[in-house]
């Protein structure tokens, strides 16, 4: 599967490449890190330059990308951006080597849940004069992001595009039952599964033991009012109440018959393209790729079926990367271009995404657009806490735990009061690593 | 020896010269070789050999001692904490890294035995003589020149609970088709072995070819002249002509079975729990997603330890037990 996301294939690949590189960042040792945070200019008018431009655009969002980029360069004549795409799992693991030893890029977008993790090992440098200079400040953006991209008094990302999970369903399916309009809440959500099964719809809604179960149960927690995580990065808390009444909903969706049991890796989303279900929830960077699929489909926002609106959510932010011998012309003409991207990202909508800017978003950009319902409820979107090192032991915990409960190996509670209990010891030991 | 044997051709001409040349210096036989001639030889190999293996693994074991963390500036020395955390099976790292080692344990055990005894059958038919015995070869070889990725996603899809092939194929059949291949135990281990088996069994199968083309056509006839039956004459010709072979494809087999990582990381993610991760999974996690390579280097050399060890054994089973006498003898 060729999406921002789906990239398991090449982890492997990604694994290999970053024991080459290690060699070379186990022996540079890295410097002290002064993050001191580079001047913004809006203009750059010294020698020509080229900046490097890391990303991980590898999917149906790569070519947006790169026309965007083409049109930056053309319109600069003494600044070329040279990309450098790879999957998003190599790029994690390559940018730290890469940067340590003196060999990373100038610049470069990677996931807002990334930020925090990068600053604390000095990938990353501040971006506060930039965001300045640009004229980004809160107004523009939802609290919920803005809180996301300050990590020890600091930010470190400038936003380009919010994007969450999306409820997608057949709309041929949805016809034939009789559901006119998308589920949105509990009651609505359970009755269209019922009309679906009994419009001869025997599984209307796979239910998903892997990627991205997390992320389903994640947003169901945080619609029960939970916390998956002390924001200070102390504990875990995806034991809680919430989070077990999250996991016991989507275990509940097996064993009420309305999904099979074992649903292996991605197998409901190929299912979907099928026909074979109704409805799944993914990322709406898959719009794209069910476009292409000629399906009749639609989305909306994943329905409030555990409390309150509210929904995973990720973000691409563009970052300076940390220079262990800074070129003043190679930093400057990386700001002119991360400042033109974010007054463009308004095209990046065509790949599927949502623009950060409010005021990119209010320019008419997403009118008519797949996403347009689901950018519609941005201010429900919600971003994993900044706490260094939480995506390791998220997929070494939680994932572990809603794979478990789904699959009905472990009880929903068991479950996850064990894998909380494993993800707050490696938290604190990360908390005492980075200086809390 | 050399002294003794020179008979140079140019000696008429040195007057006066009978016997040993006195007083000259030293000369070489022709035939052996300057001292430097073999490192010579073997510097290409042990350039790359020196800068790829033994200095990693040397500067492994020093990091190692370390809490060694790539991105920090500082890498304190730790002693050998790293390796204590280990053997504490309630600390963060003790408790999953077995779990890890216990799942390389069982893979190993369930794979190894299939691969030696499965490889042995196909070689024994491609040995014999039959049309088209050369197209068979390729078939049986065939799985092993593609990537672990290939198979690995190839097989997750054909083996998929839902709407995986096997499955399909097993329900028009009218056996059990709902089995969860991937997402439940023992299913996962069953899978994860049998694709390796699939996968590899060509490599050890050639091998073992070799090894059976090189046994003498002359002992299996005298073995017929002596009234031996084909179970006979596989038990006392054919594996004692295998023993050097079946030594090396043991111990190999052991530690490529033992370096599992692909298969399990793409097809079951080292699920369904944490049941299929491996030590190498671990490994790699801890030192590459987590950056603690202080941590990941102990781990390293406690798995190779153990490798080494099986080795060793595995050198002692298949030792030459009737030959050890003898071959002594000859030497001293």
């Amino acid at each position: 599967m060729t999406t921002t996301y789906r990239t398991r294939g090449t982890r492997l690949t990604a694994a290999v490449a970053a024991l080459g590189v290690l060699a070379l960042g186990a022996c540079s040792g890295g410097d002290a890190a002064q993050q001191q945070p580079a001047a913004f200019s809006d203009t750059y008018d010294g020698p020509a330059v080229t900046i490097d431009y890391w990303n991980g655009f590898t999917g149906g969002d790569g070519p947006f990308m790169q026309g965007l980029v083409d049109q930056f360069n053309a319109e600069h004549e003494n600044i070329t951006v040279k990309s450098n795409t790879v999957e998003w799992a190599e790029f994690y693991q390559k940018l730290p080597a890469a940067v340590t030893a003196g060999e990373g890029p100038d610049v470069g977008v990677m996931h807002v849940e990334q930020l925090s993790t990068n600053a604390a090992r000095s990938v990353i440098d501040p971006v506060d004069p930039l965001l300045d200079g640009i004229g980004l400040t809160a107004d523009d953006f939802t609290p919920a992001i803005w809180d996301a991209i300050e990590y020890d008094g600091q930010r470190y990302g400038v936003p380009l595009d919010v994007h969450s999970l999306a409820m997608y369903y057949n709309t041929e399916h949805f016809e034939k039952a009789g559901i006119t309009e998308a589920p949105t809440d509990a009651d609505s959500f359970a009755d269209a599964l019922d009309k679906l099964q009994a419009a001869g719809y025997e599984h209307p809604f796979w239910m998903p033991a892997r990627w991205p179960a997390h992320l389903m149960f994640l947003s169901g927690q945080w619609q029960g009012g939970g916390e998956p995580y002390a924001t200070d990065g102390s504990a875990a808390q995806f034991d809680s109440a919430e989070g077990v009444a999250s996991l016991e909903w989507m275990r509940s969706i097996v064993d009420d018959g309305y999904s099979p049991a074992d649903v292996a890796q991605d197998a409901q989303y190929v299912a979907f393209k099928n026909g074979a279900t109704s409805i799944t929830f993914d990322g709406i960077w898959q719009i794209n790729d069910l476009e292409d699929s000629g399906l009749p489909y639609a989305a909306a926002p994943v329905p409030a079926v555990l409390g309150e609106q509210a929904v995973w959510a990720s973000s691409h932010q563009f970052f300076l990367a940390h220079q262990n011998d800074p070129d003043e012309d190679k930093v400057a003409a990386s700001q002119v271009f991360v400042a033109w991207m974010s007054e463009h990202s308004g095209d990046w909508a065509q790949a599927g995404m949502i623009p950060a800017r409010e005021s990119v978003r209010s320019s008419g950009v997403l009118d008519g657009t797949v996403q347009q319902p689901i950018a519609d409820a941005i201010d429900t979107m919600r971003f994993l806490p900044p706490v260094p090192g939480l995506g390791t032991i998220q997929s070494e915990t939680l994932e572990v735990a809603v794979a478990d409960g789904v699959l009905g190996t472990r009880p929903p509670e068991t479950a996850l009061t064990e894998e909380s209990a494993r993800a707050t010891s490696l938290m604190e030991e990360n908390l005492a690593r980075f200086g809390g | 020896m050399s002294e003794a044997v020179t008979h140079r051709p140019d000696a008429p001409a040195r007057a006066g010269a009978s016997g040993p040349p006195a007083g000259s210096r030293r000369r070489r036989s022709p035939i052996a070789p300057a001292p430097a001639t073999p490192w010579l030889f073997l510097a290409p190999f042990l350039v790359l050999f020196g800068t790829f293996v033994l200095l990693p693994a040397g500067f492994g074991v020093w990091i190692s001692l370390h809490d060694w963390d790539y991105t920090f500036p500082t890498h304190p020395f730790v002693g050998l904490s790293n390796y204590q955390a280990l053997f504490d099976p309630s600390s963060t790292a003790g408790g999953p890294f077995w779990e890890s080692m216990r799942a390389t344990g069982i893979f190993t055990v369930l794979s190894v035995p299939l691969l030696l005894v499965v490889p042995l059958g196909v070689a024994l038919m491609m040995n014999a003589r039959f049309p088209g015995r050369n197209f068979l070869r390729a078939v049986y070889f065939a799985p092993y020149v593609l990537g672990v990725a290939v198979i690995s996603v190839l097989w997750r899809y054909l083996l998929d609970t839902n709407i995986g092939l096997v499955n399909h194929y097993l329900g028009v059949l009218g056996l059990p088709d709902s089995t969860a291949w991937l997402t439940s135990q023992p299913a996962a281990w069953a899978s994860l072995v049998g694709v390796t088996v699939w996968w590899t069994l060509g490599f050890n199968a050639v091998i073992y070819l070799a090894a059976l083309q090189d046994i003498s056509a002359e002992l299996y006839e005298a073995a017929k002249m002596d009234g031996a039956g084909a179970w006979q004459r596989f038990r006392h010709v054919t594996l004692p002509g295998l023993r050097p072979v079946l030594m090396f494809v043991t111990v190999n087999t052991i530690i490529m079975s033992a370096n599992m990582f692909g298969q399990s990381y793409l097809m079951t993610d080292g699920g369904p729990g944490r049941s299929t991760r491996t030590a190498i999974m671990r490994i790699a996690e801890t030192g590459l997603s987590s950056f603690q390579m202080g941590s990941a280097a102990a781990m390293s050399y406690l798995l190779t330890v153990v490798l080494m060890a099986l080795s060793a054994l595995v050198f002692w089973l298949f030792r030459d037990r009737d030959a050890v006498r003898p071959r002594k003898k000859v030497r001293s």
